[in-house]
C-alpha cells in the first residue's frame, strides 16, 4: 500500500447528502470526510439517523440526492456486482451483532471465508481461530449465538467483521448497554483493530465519553445536518451551544426538552373549552 | 447437523414421496391401460347411449380389451357416434361383430360388449361396427312393462 | 361516505403494493434458482426442515383422514348396496381434493408458518442486513433454498399423504368392516384415472407448494421487524396460504375436471 495515498485522499466523503424515509427529512445536506486509518466517530441524539447513515456508506440505502464515494467509487451508482466487491472491503458491525442464529461461533467467523473463497478447510480453520484469539473467544468457538452475552456476541461479530481483512470498519452503536467491564473490552478492541490493522474506522454513537476518548476525529450531527465536526479538540474548543449541550448532556438548551408542540398552557385551556361544551 | 444425516434423510424423503406416486400410480389407478398405447380404433353409431362415458370399458365375453375414447353427436344421421380404442393384442374381431351397450350391476357404470360374428374379415383400423344395440333406457322399459300389464 | 370511499381506496392501494413487492421478490426469488444447485447442501438442509420433518405429521394425518373416508364411506355406500365401491371413493376423495388441499393447509400450518417465522427473525435481529453487507445475496443465501424445498416437498407430502390414506382407508374398509380387499382395490382402479386424477392432484399439489412457500417466505422477509410483526406475519401467512389453497382449488378443479 502506498503511503501517499492513504494519507491523502479520504477513505469516505458525503456530499450535500439528502435522505427521506417517507415524508421526514433525515438528513438534509449532510457533508462529511472520513480520513483513512483513522478513528471517525460520529455522534448525534438518537433518532438522527446515525445507523442510516452507516447503511448508506454500505449502499444498502440510495440517497434522494446528493453523493457518497468509498474508496473513490460512488456508491449508489455501483452495479450489484461491483458494490459486493466494494463491501468485501468492509466490515460492519451491527448494534446487536447481527450473528446468523443457525450457525455456532466458529462457522459465524468462518462464514465470510467460506462465502468468498475456496481456501482449504485447514487455512479456514486457522485464519478463524486468528481472528477469534484476537477478541478473547478463541475458547468459545463452540457456542451458538443464544449462548452468548451482548458484549461477547459483538466480539464475534467484530471478528468476523474482520475476517476478510478489510480497509474498514463501520461501528453501529458499538457501546450501547454494555457493562463498564465489557465496554472497555470493546473500547480497546476498536482501538487495537485500528492500530493494528491500519484500519479506517467510522463508529456512530451516542456515548460521548467513550467516543470521545478513542477519535481522531469527531462529527456531530443533528436534524439532518452536521453541527462541529473537526478533531477532538478542536470540537472542544470550538463548540456551539448545540454541541456544549450534547457533549456536557444537559437537560434542555438548543434542544428543548419537551416535544415540540402547542404551550402546555394552551393545551390546559382547550381541555377545560372542550368540557364546558 | 451432520451432513451425512442430513442427505441420507432428504435422500430417504424423496424416494419415499417418489414411492408413494408409484404406489398411487400403480396399485390405486389405471396406468396400466396408458401402457399398451398400441390400439386401433373402431367406431360405432348408437340410436341411445343412455350414460355411456369417456374411457368406459370395452369388452368381449366379459374381457375387457379397450375404452371409449370419443363420444360425439353426428347430425346427418341423428345418432351418436362412439368411438372405441381397441388393444392390438385383440386384432381379430369379425365385421359382423355387434357392440351393445350394457349396464354393470343395477346402478353400475355402463360399458360397451362387443359380440364376435362369424365372418372371416376382420374389422380394420377406421372401420364401423354396423349391428348396434343402444343402452336401455329403464324409464321406456317400466313404460312398456306397464302397458304389458294393462293389456291384460 | 368520502370518508369510507377513502379508505376503500387507501386499503386497495396498499393491497396493490403487497402484491407489486411480493411480485418482485418472487422474480428475484426465481432469478437465484441457480444457488440451489450451486448450493445444494443448503437446499439439502431446507428440504429437511421443511419436507422431512413435515413427514410424520403429513403421513399421521393421512391415515386418519383415510379411516374416516374408509369408514364414512362405508356407512353412505352399504345402504345402496355398494359397499364394494368403497376403495373408489375414498381413493378419488384423497388423490383429487383431500390429498393435495389438507397437504398444503397442514404443510403451511407446520412448515409455512416457521418459514416465515425464521425470516422474519432473520430480519428483525439485522441477519439479513448483516449478510447484505458482507456482500452475501440472502436471496441466494435465504430464500432460494427455501423456496425450492417447499416447492419440492409439497407434491411428495401430497402423494405420501394419498398413498397412506388409501392404506387407512382400506385399514377401516377392508379390516374392520369386511369389505372384500380385492373388490376395494379393483374398484379403486377402475374408477381412477392415471392422467385425469393421480397428475391433476400432483399438478395442483405443485401449485399449491409454489403459492404456499411464496406466501410465506415473502411473508418473513416482508414483516416488519418487530415481535408483533413477526407474530402477524405467522399469523398471515396461515390464514393467506389456507384461503389462497382453497381458493386455487375451486379454480384449478373447475379448470381439470370438468
Amino acid at each position: 500500500m502506498n503511503e501517499e495515498r492513504v494519507a491523502d485522499t479520504p477513505h469516505v466523503v458525503v456530499e450535500d447528502l439528502v435522505f427521506r424515509r417517507g415524508r421526514k427529512l433525515i438528513f438534509d445536506g449532510l457533508s462529511l470526510t472520513v480520513p483513512r486509518g483513522r478513528v471517525t466517530t460520529v455522534m448525534g441524539p438518537s433518532g438522527t439517523g446515525k445507523t442510516t447513515l452507516l447503511r448508506l456508506i454500505g449502499g444498502q440505502l440510495r440517497p434522494d440526492s446528493g453523493r457518497i464515494w468509498v474508496d473513490g467509487e460512488e456508491v449508489a451508482r455501483l452495479s450489484t456486482r461491483r458494490l459486493y466487491a466494494l463491501r468485501k472491503r468492509m466490515g460492519m458491525l451491527f448494534q446487536t451483532g447481527a450473528l446468523l442464529t443457525d450457525l455456532n461461533v466458529f462457522e459465524n467467523v468462518a462464514f465470510p471465508l467460506r462465502e468468498h473463497t475456496d481456501l482449504p478447510e485447514e487455512l479456514i480453520r486457522n485464519l478463524v481461530l486468528m481472528k477469534l484469539e484476537a477478541v478473547g473467544l478463541r475458547a468459545a468457538r463452540d457456542l451458538s449465538p443464544s449462548q452468548l452475552s451482548g458484549g461477547m456476541a459483538r466480539r464475534v461479530a467484530l471478528a468476523r467483521a474482520i475476517a476478510l481483512d478489510p480497509d474498514m470498519i463501520l461501528y453501529d452503536e458499538p457501546f450501547a448497554g454494555l457493562d463498564p467491564i465489557t465496554m472497555g473490552q470493546i473500547v480497546t478492541l476498536i482501538q487495537r483493530t485500528n492500530r493494528t490493522l491500519g484500519l479506517t474506522s467510522v463508529l456512530v454513537t451516542h456515548d460521548v465519553v467513550e467516543a470521545m476518548d478513542i477519535s481522531d476525529q469527531v462529527v456531530l450531527i443533528a436534524e439532518g445536518r452536521v453541527m462541529d465536526a473537526g478533531t477532538v479538540e478542536q470540537v472542544r474548543a470550538g463548540m456551539s451551544a448545540w454541541s456544549k449541550q450534547f457533549l456536557e448532556g444537559r437537560p434542555d438548551g438548543p434542544v428543548p426538552f419537551h416535544y415540540p408542540g402547542d404551550s402546555y398552557r394552551d393545551d390546559l385551556v382547550r381541555g377545560r373549552e372542550s368540557r364546558n361544551d | 447437523m451432520n451432513l451425512r444425516y442430513l442427505e441420507v434423510s432428504v435422500g430417504l424423503f424423496v424416494l419415499l414421496g417418489i414411492a408413494a406416486l408409484f404406489y398411487l400410480a400403480i396399485q390405486v389407478s389405471n396406468i396400466a391401460e396408458y401402457r399398451d398405447r398400441d390400439t386401433f380404433e373402431v367406431y360405432a353409431y348408437f340410436d341411445h347411449i343412455g350414460g355411456l362415458k369417456v374411457r368406459a370399458p370395452v369388452t368381449v365375453s366379459g374381457v375387457r380389451v379397450g375404452r371409449v375414447s370419443r363420444i360425439a353427436y353426428d347430425p346427418d344421421r341423428f345418432q351418436a357416434r362412439v368411438t372405441l380404442a381397441i388393444q392390438s393384442g385383440t386384432d381379430f374381431l369379425p365385421m359382423d361383430t355387434q357392440a351393445s351397450i350394457f349396464t354393470a350391476g343395477l346402478l353400475g357404470e355402463q360399458y360397451i360388449a362387443l359380440e364376435p360374428g362369424g365372418d372371416f374379415e376382420s374389422l380394420q383400423h377406421g372401420d364401423e361396427i354396423l349391428f348396434t344395440q343402444s343402452a336401455l333406457v329403464l324409464e321406456n322399459m317400466i313404460g312398456r312393462v306397464l302397458t304389458n300389464f294393462s293389456g291384460d | 361516505m368520502i370518508d369510507a370511499l377513502a379508505n376503500l381506496g387507501r386499503a386497495g392501494l396498499r393491497w396493490l403494493s403487497v402484491l407489486g413487492r411480493a411480485s418482485i421478490f418472487l422474480l428475484r426469488v426465481l432469478r437465484s434458482q441457480d444457488a440451489v444447485v450451486r448450493r445444494y447442501r443448503l437446499t439439502f438442509a431446507e428440504i429437511y426442515s421443511v419436507g422431512v420433518r413435515s413427514l410424520l405429521i403429513i403421513a399421521v394425518s393421512g391415515l386418519f383422514v383415510g379411516m374416516v373416508l374408509g369408514y364414512q364411506g362405508y356407512i353412505t355406500l352399504v345402504r345402496f348396496g355398494a359397499a364394494e365401491a368403497l376403495g373408489g371413493a375414498v381413493a378419488l376423495a384423497l388423490v383429487r381434493e383431500l390429498g393435495p388441499v389438507v397437504t398444503a393447509l397442514l404443510f403451511a400450518g407446520r412448515a409455512g408458518s416457521a418459514l416465515t417465522a425464521e425470516i422474519g427473525l432473520m430480519k428483525t435481529t439485522e441477519q439479513l442486513s448483516a449478510m447484505e453487507m458482507m456482500a452475501v445475496d440472502p436471496y441466494r443465501r435465504v430464500f432460494a433454498p427455501r423456496f425450492f424445498a417447499g416447492f419440492l416437498s409439497m407434491p411428495l407430502l401430497a402423494a405420501i399423504f394419498s398413498a397412506v390414506g388409501v392404506i387407512g382407508g382400506y385399514i377401516v374398509g377392508g379390516g374392520l368392516l369386511g369389505v372384500d380387499s380385492g373388490a376395494y382395490f379393483s374398484q379403486m382402479q377402475a374408477v381412477t384415472d392415471w392422467r385425469e386424477d393421480v397428475v391433476s392432484g400432483v399438478i395442483k399439489s405443485i401449485v399449491f407448494g409454489f403459492v404456499v412457500t411464496w406466501i410465506a417466505v415473502f411473508q418473513g422477509f416482508d414483516a416488519e421487524p418487530t415481535s408483533e410483526g413477526i407474530s402477524r406475519a405467522t399469523t398471515q401467512t396461515v390464514v393467506m396460504s389456507a384461503l389462497a389453497v382453497l381458493g386455487l382449488d375451486f379454480v384449478l378443479t373447475g379448470m381439470m375436471f370438468t
